[in-house]
């Protein structure tokens, strides 16, 4: 990653759906976006704009119907399903709305999974990820930092909204990705809650430099962010830098 | 956590989150492991003890002289006059020529687990006023016991056989008012007779063979039956029963001789038996089906009730391929638990209808067949079967749309 390589460069990005179809949609209508590595930026918009729809082909859940995307200066336009995962798994983190765990699992068993899941991949293929040894290390320390150090075996469905949601946090950053992408992180909290969870994800911003892009309907935590992007109708309306009075 | 890897260890945790739902499918699948352990035990067992009853004192394979033929003075051809009918001959006592090398020859015959010479022909057996029309066998008892097991068709006795000595089936030795070391007179067609003290009374399995069967050493049979140092047969057992035939057909071709097998003259029997196999071959495969498709239908059901799992697991960097494997192996898992459940349930089945299920005599149908190395087989097997269930449902989830999936 050299000097002022953005983290994400979308191009003209496009998203089709049921492409060929009676029911044919296009969600994005040519996005052009980037993202440098650090930025802590709130994506916004009306319901129905292709928000979600944006942050899966960020997160490389789906795959543009046409455009460019570069992750981490890799053309990743082209990448078929096991390409696509594995630049998932090395590079970016996910936080979903409904904190969705595992429910079989316990709290530190849920943060140490994408660990487990990349241990007995090929070293090289994850592009040179750290060994499982310090998983279960990483994982602790985590949830000591986002307060459940109490909750190591609790299982998701013991634990309250909010302490779920931090659960979630560390396990999108067990990895150490360069890119958390958080759906409405904070869209079934109360504000209270809510804004415990905003303020853990801007302290893991600043103390581990890691890039956030966050979609939320909420304009009170957009506007704790450094850059605001809203999409209307599949179409970047507006792109402004934010400074934050204080944190 | 960690010592299992991803996809074991996730498999397991889905099994056991989804209890009752594993709970019903091992179960399931232990049923019909048990059964077909049951019906195979209990075949086995009935197939061996009618085979015991039916061929009880008979060899697998009988090796005798080629039967004497009147051969036509004139052969027959165009122009020539027809022979309408050939007289046969009676058939003497013929005996084998040069049977020590043909015994050596026919023990080793692949196929072949035992061999021994037989000097057989009719004779009376007298005691006092009573005379009854007997079966002579002479035979070398050491080899005959690896031809025909006599040792577990004692009535009374001891097995012996030494010069004077004599075994007798249970119900001569009431026609002719004898009991266990009396002595009695036997006397051939050749009008050379000797006495025998009975050493044993034999029970081989049918009256007729009981009313008639006299076991004596071969020397005391040849001299009898006026064929010194001839033997009129070679009785041969085989190492699997069912395969009689193939020695048999060996053994026609090496030696010229004429070659009788158990199945020949019990072609009834064996047609049966290979019947009753087909039969339960077919039912084996139609519960292994039954077993795959209730494995598979509660995987499908559990890749639906996994959706959302599913796709946090993708999200967070499991491949297709990852996800299938955790399906896979859930499959065999049930699989392999239900053969073990199986097993169990198996064994107690044939435990309790050992006892329920008796003959005519009270004694039980069947023996309990029950080997480990058939547990292995089957153990392995049911892997088998559930990674074959697995397959359908692993490529459901593995085709899953993360994203969809994680929408709900």
């Amino acid at each position: 990653m050299g000097g002022g390589e953005p983290l994400i460069w979308l191009q003209g990005l496009r998203k089709t759906y049921n492409a060929g179809l009676p029911n044919e949609e296009e969600v994005l209508h040519g996005i052009d976006l980037s993202i440098q590595p650090g930025e802590f930026t709130a994506l916004i918009g009306p319901s129905g704009s292709g928000k979600s729809t944006l942050l899966n082909n960020i997160g490389l859940l789906e795959a543009a119907s046409a455009g460019s995307y570069h992750l981490s200066g890799r053309d990743v336009t082209g990448f078929n399903d096991d390409e696509r995962t594995y630049a998932r798994h090395a590079v970016l983190g996910f936080i979903f709305q409904f904190h969705h765990l595992l429910p079989a699992f316990t709290a530190l068993e849920n943060v140490m999974m994408p660990g487990l899941i990349g241990q007995r991949r090929g070293a090289g293929i994850d592009g040179g990820r750290r060994p499982a040894t310090d998983l279960r290390a990483r994982a602790t320390t985590l949830l000591d930092a986002v307060g459940l150090s109490k909750a190591y075996d609790k299982k998701p469905q013991e634990l309250s909204g909010g302490m779920q949601q931090r659960v979630a946090i560390a396990r999108a950053l067990v990895q150490e990705p360069q890119l958390v992408l958080a759906d409405e992180p904070t869209g079934n909290l109360d504000t209270a809650t809510s804004d415990s969870i905003f303020a853990l994800l801007r302290r893991f911003n600043r103390e581990f430099g890691t890039a956030l892009l966050i979609v939320t309907h909420d304009p009170r935590l957009a506007e704790r962010c450094d850059r605001i992007v809203e999409l209307v109708d599949g179409r970047i309306a507006s792109d402004r830098a934010n400074v934050v009075s204080q944190s | 956590m960690t010592a299992l890897g991803f996809e074991l260890t996730v498999a397991l945790r889905f099994l056991r989150e989804g209890r009752m739902q594993t709970a019903l499918t091992v179960g399931g699948a232990g049923i019909g492991v048990a059964v077909i352990f049951f019906i195979t035990a209990v075949l086995a067992g009935v197939q061996a003890d009618l085979i015991s009853r039916v061929t009880g004192a008979q060899p697998h394979i009988v090796v005798k002289p080629p039967e004497e033929t009147v051969a036509p003075l004139i052969a027959g051809g165009v122009g020539l006059p027809r022979i309408f009918s050939l007289q046969a001959r009676p058939q003497r006592l013929t005996t084998i020529d040069g049977w020590q090398s043909l015994l050596q020859t026919v023990e080793q015959t692949p196929g072949v687990r035992a061999v021994a010479p037989v000097a057989s022909g009719s004779a009376l057996g007298i005691k006092g006023d009573a005379s009854r029309s007997v079966l002579l066998l002479g035979t070398e008892l050491e080899r005959y016991l690896r031809v025909v097991r006599l040792d577990d068709k004692i009535s009374a006795g001891v097995l012996q056989l030494g010069p004077g000595d004599a075994l007798i089936g249970i119900e001569l030795a009431k026609d002719l008012g004898a009991v266990l070391g009396d002595r009695f007179r036997v006397q051939s067609a050749q009008g050379v007779s000797e006495v025998f003290r009975i050493r044993a009374l034999l029970d081989l399995g049918s009256r007729e063979l009981n009313r008639r069967y006299v076991y004596t050493d071969l020397r005391s049979a040849q001299s009898l039956l006026g064929i010194p140092g001839r033997v009129t047969n070679l009785d041969v057992s085989v190492l699997e029963m069912m395969k009689a035939e193939e020695v048999a057909d060996r053994l026609r071709t090496q030696s010229g001789q004429l070659i009788e097998d158990w199945i020949q003259t019990n072609t009834f029997i064996f047609s049966a038996i290979n019947n009753q196999n087909i039969m339960t071959t077919l039912i084996k495969v139609f519960i292994s089906i039954v077993v795959v498709l209730g494995i598979a239908s509660v995987l499908v059901v559990s890749v639906v009730q996994k959706r959302k799992e599913i796709g946090i697991l993708r999200a967070v960097g499991a491949t297709r391929q990852q996800m299938l494997r955790v399906f896979l192996w859930q499959g065999i898992m049930v699989g392999v638990a239900g053969a073990l459940l199986g097993s169990v349930l198996g064994y107690l089945l044939i435990v309790v209808f050992s006892h329920v299920l008796r003959d005519a005599e009270g004694q039980a149908l069947f023996s309990l067949v029950y080997d480990v190395q058939l547990i292995g087989i089957v153990v392995l097997a049911a892997a088998a079967l559930g990674l074959l269930s697995a397959a359908l449902p692993a490529r459901n989830a593995a085709r899953l749309d993360p994203a969809q999936a994680i929408r709900g």
